[in-house]
Formats: C-alpha cells, sequence, structure tokens
C-alpha cells in the first residue's frame, strides 16, 4: 500500500513539473515532447484513478495526436516567433496571470478535496439500468444512451472545429488536398512502419470499439487509434491527403451524427422522445450508431492534424 | 507476490521517469524523442504489470493503445525534424 | 511458499526491471547520442520481454497470454523501426537546440 502512494506522490509531482517546463520551455520542439511525455503521464494518472476509458482516449488522443498536431503548428509559427517574442506582454501582467491562475487551481482542488463524502453521483444508477441498452460499460451507456444527446453534439462540435481549420486554406486552395507532399522512400524503416502497422492498428481501432459495449473502449477510442494509422501513412508517403471536396470524404465526415440524428428523429416519430431507443432494437441501433460514430471521428481527427488545404486538389 | 508486482511496477515507472531528464538537457532532437519513447515502453511495462495486480484486463489495452500511439508520435517528430533539418520549405503563410 | 510459477515470475519481473534500469541510466550517463539510443533498446527489448515472459505465467489463459505477447511483439517491431527512424534523425545533421 505505502509502494502506491510513493509512486502516486511520484507521479503527480512529475506531471506538474513536466507541465511547468513544458510552459516555460524555449524550443518549440522540445516543447512538443514534453507534451508527449505528459500526455504519457496523464494516462497513468487515469489508470491510476482507474478511469480506463479516459485513459485510452489520453494515450490515443491527448499524447500523440496532439503532440503531432502541437509540433506542426510551432513549426509554421517560426518564422512568426521574432515578431511574436517582440510583442511578448511585460512581467507584471504576467506574474498576475500566473497568480490568478495559481488561486483558480487552488479553488478547484479546495472543492475536491471538501466534496461531501459520498459524493452526489448518478454513477449507481446508471450502473444498474444497463439492462436497458443490453451493454455492460457503463461509460458507454452514458454516453451513447443516457446522455447520447452530448455525444450527438460533441461530434458537430467536431465538424464545426474541422470546418473552422479548412476555412484557414488560401481562399483559391479551397477544396484542395491538406498538407505537403511527402515522398515514400521505400528502403527506409518509416515505409516499413507505415505498411505493417497500419492494418495491425485498423484492427486495434475496431477491436477497441467491440470492446465498448462491455469493457473499456468504445467508438472515440476505435477512431482516434484508426485517425493515427491513417496519418502515420499519409506522413510516409504511402498514401496522399484527399482534396477536402472529395465527396466520399465529406460523406464519412457526416455519417456518424446524421446516422444519430436520424436515429433520434426516429425514436421522437415513433412516439417516445428524441433519441429514445425502442428496447428491443437499443443495441443493434447503438451498434450502428458506434460504427459510423467510428467511421467520423476517423476522419475527423485526421483530417483536423492534416491541416487546411495547401494544394491543388484534382479537379 | 501481488506487493513484489505492485512495487516492481512503481520500480521500473520511476526508473523511466528518470529518463525525462534527457527531455529537459536534451542536447540533440533525438535525445528528447528517446527519452520520451522510453517513457512510453516503461509506461507499458509498468501498466501491464499493473494490470495484474489490480486484476483489470482492461489496463492491457491501455498499454496497446499506447504502443501504438507511441510508435505514431514518434514517425510524426521525426519526420517533422528532418524536414526542418533539410530546410524543406513549410507552405508559407 | 511459493510455486514453481512464481519464483519463475518474481526472476523474470526482476530481470525486467533490472534492463529498465539498465536503460534508463544509459540513456542519462552515456557520452553520446548513439550510444544512449543502442540503451534504449534494451530496455525496450529486454526490460518489456522479460517483464511479460513473467506475467505470462500468471496469465489467466492462452488467449490472455497471447495477448501479453503480442504487445511486446508490438512494441518490439515498433521500437526497432522507431530506433532506425531516430538513428536517421541524429546522422543526419540533427540540430542541437538549446
Amino acid at each position: 500500500m505505502t509502494t502506491d502512494i510513493i509512486v502516486d506522490c511520484i507521479l503527480g509531482a512529475l506531471v506538474l513539473a513536466i507541465a511547468y517546463w513544458v510552459t516555460i520551455a524555449r524550443e518549440s520542439f522540445a516543447a512538443a515532447v514534453g507534451f508527449v511525455a505528459y500526455g504519457l503521464l496523464l494516462t497513468l494518472v487515469w489508470v491510476r484513478l482507474g478511469a480506463i476509458d479516459v485513459a485510452l482516449m489520453e494515450g490515443a488522443i491527448g499524447s500523440g495526436l496532439t503532440g503531432a498536431l502541437l509540433l506542426r503548428a510551432s513549426s509554421r509559427l517560426r518564422a512568426k516567433e521574432q515578431s511574436a517574442a517582440a510583442e511578448q506582454s511585460g512581467v507584471i501582467l504576467r506574474a498576475t496571470v500566473a497568480l490568478v491562475s495559481m488561486i483558480g487551481a487552488a479553488m478547484l482542488a479546495t472543492a475536491v478535496l471538501y466534496l461531501p463524502d459520498p459524493a452526489p453521483t448518478l454513477a449507481p444508477e446508471a450502473a444498474a439500468n444497463a439492462s436497458a441498452t443490453g451493454m455492460a460499460n457503463p461509460v458507454t451507456n452514458v454516453l451513447m444512451a443516457f446522455r447520447a444527446m452530448d455525444t450527438m453534439l460533441e461530434k458537430v462540435v467536431l465538424l464545426v472545429a474541422l470546418a473552422g481549420v479548412w476555412s484557414l486554406a488560401r481562399d483559391w486552395l479551397w477544396g484542395g488536398r491538406p498538407g505537403p507532399r511527402y515522398r515514400a522512400d521505400p528502403k527506409a524503416p518509416l515505409t516499413l512502419l507505415a505498411q505493417m502497422l497500419p492494418p495491425l492498428g485498423i484492427v486495434v481501432g475496431i477491436y477497441m470499439l467491440w470492446e465498448g459495449a462491455d469493457a473499456p473502449g468504445g467508438a472515440f477510442q476505435g477512431g482516434t487509434i484508426i485517425a493515427a494509422m491513417w496519418l502515420l501513412a499519409m506522413i510516409a508517403g504511402l498514401t496522399d491527403a484527399p482534396p477536402i471536396s472529395n465527396r466520399s470524404v465529406r460523406l464519412a465526415l457526416i455519417a456518424g451524427p446524421l446516422l444519430f440524428l436520424v436515429v433520434g428523429f426516429g425514436g421522437l416519430w415513433l412516439g417516445e422522445a428524441f433519441l429514445a431507443y425502442p428496447v428491443a432494437y437499443a443495441k443493434p441501433l447503438l451498434l450502428a450508431i458506434e460504427f459510423a460514430m467510428t467511421l467520423t471521428v476517423a476522419v475527423t481527427l485526421g483530417l483536423l492534424i492534416a491541416g487546411p488545404a495547401e494544394r491543388e486538389g484534382a479537379p | 507476490m501481488t506487493e513484489f508486482l505492485q512495487f516492481s511496477s512503481g520500480f521500473v515507472f520511476v526508473m523511466v521517469a528518470l529518463g525525462m531528464v534527457r527531455i529537459v538537457r536534451g542536447p540533440t532532437r533525438a535525445d528528447r524523442m528517446m527519452a520520451a519513447q522510453l517513457l512510453g515502453t516503461g509506461g507499458i511495462a509498468a501498466l501491464l504489470l499493473r494490470s495484474d495486480v489490480t486484476d483489470r484486463p482492461a489496463v492491457i489495452d491501455v498499454a496497446l493503445v499506447l504502443a501504438l500511439l507511441a510508435a505514431f508520435a514518434s514517425a510524426a517528430f521525426v519526420v517533422k525534424g528532418a524536414r526542418e533539418a533539410s530546410g524543406e520549405p513549410e507552405a508559407s503563410e | 511458499m511459493m510455486s514453481i510459477a512464481d519464483i519463475f515470475t518474481v526472476i523474470a519481473v526482476s530481470a525486467g526491471a533490472f534492463f529498465f534500469m539498465a536503460g534508463s541510466v544509459g540513456l542519462l550517463r552515456f557520452p553520446d547520442t548513439l550510444t544512449r539510443l543502442h540503451a534504449l533498446t534494451k530496455a525496450d527489448n529486454l526490460g518489456l520481454g522479460l517483464v511479460v515472459l513473467g506475467l505470462m505465467a500468471r496469465a489467466g489463459g492462452l488467449l490472455a497470454a497471447l495477448k501479453l505477447a503480442s504487445v511486446w511483439l508490438l512494441v518490439l517491431f515498433t521500437g526497432a523501426a522507431v530506433s532506425q527512424l531516430i538513428a536517421r534523425a541524429a546522422r543526419d545533421g540533427d540540430q542541437n537546440d538549446d
């Protein structure tokens, strides 16, 4: 038992230390690597807290994908770093911001430490009602059934974010392909990695989606893994990013939320409520929605990281 | 046995966490990426041990995801670093 | 009274933990980027491999043991590829930064 406490303390201290270092690091590449390490540490924290589904998300999105995104952003900003440095706010402003942030964090910590014991929660009821969908994982039940509205709107938010990223493209490049053209070197280890890993990754992604019914996992985790594999193939030059005006791409992007909406209105029409699933069909409907969502999440995240259009697409 | 595995999990984690010093010190980009890679592998080992200690097979899935994503992150970082070093122009903005 | 399987697990996991320690110490103390990479791969292959071997003795069934082994094989493969990538980055005039 004491081993756990000591390791927890070290883990916590390390998370704070690396977070601090990432904010003050002077070289953005180093900061991005530090951020990936920070994500790895957070994954361990979530596992220690018993939140395996969140740990899966953190490991997938929080460290790998976001790290790549930050790196890409930092390298684009390199040219502007000179002018940005000149605009840096004075010491007083920065000290004030630091102080306010610390007070905010302290308030949050106090709130968490002084929660009434037992903390008010709907978790036991959510777990008790698992028979409504036939799935044993309470997290999936909450995400897909009890609070399905939130999940659906999340996907819409992702689409809006993607539209925002796309809007950064130059006017005449709209509809083109995102990202630079990566050239594949047939003898390079990267090519081997990008050939062998994606099939395995896709299997693992679908496995995560399937497991999500009864064990930690789900559509989002599965979709994220598949997105990472797609991005790997892109940066190895084995496949080119599709032009963003591509019809199948657009279809894949809306598949998830669209199916959600259709089922939702179906529930309304059949007399119960928006997004009420008829009990007999709950599980197959949910699985169908999850499949569609996995596809959407994979394509959305891949395109988000690929960025706005930079090249002319095929007409 | 459980205490031993618990201790091993913590030990492996602390060991690879020490390697994080390399992320801070560098001096080259490769050093920093190596330290992150070590942290990833150590994290996987610690998680596999913890999965046995707490008897939660789902934690093995977390280790699996980490293995895949760490590979992706390393590849992305190396490609980005190489492009910058060789001076290939990013699309200007 | 520990069974043979338990003794095997203890030895294997201890050896694995030792290699992780060796990898970390190597990463911190070796003089050069490429030598540090060498230390890193020991942790990746042997460290994780021995830990997985020890845990497989405790796995509940063939499928669970295979899952553990496949995690190790995955790390083995990706570690090898990534080490090559990092080595190339180091060789091709990797920039020294601050």
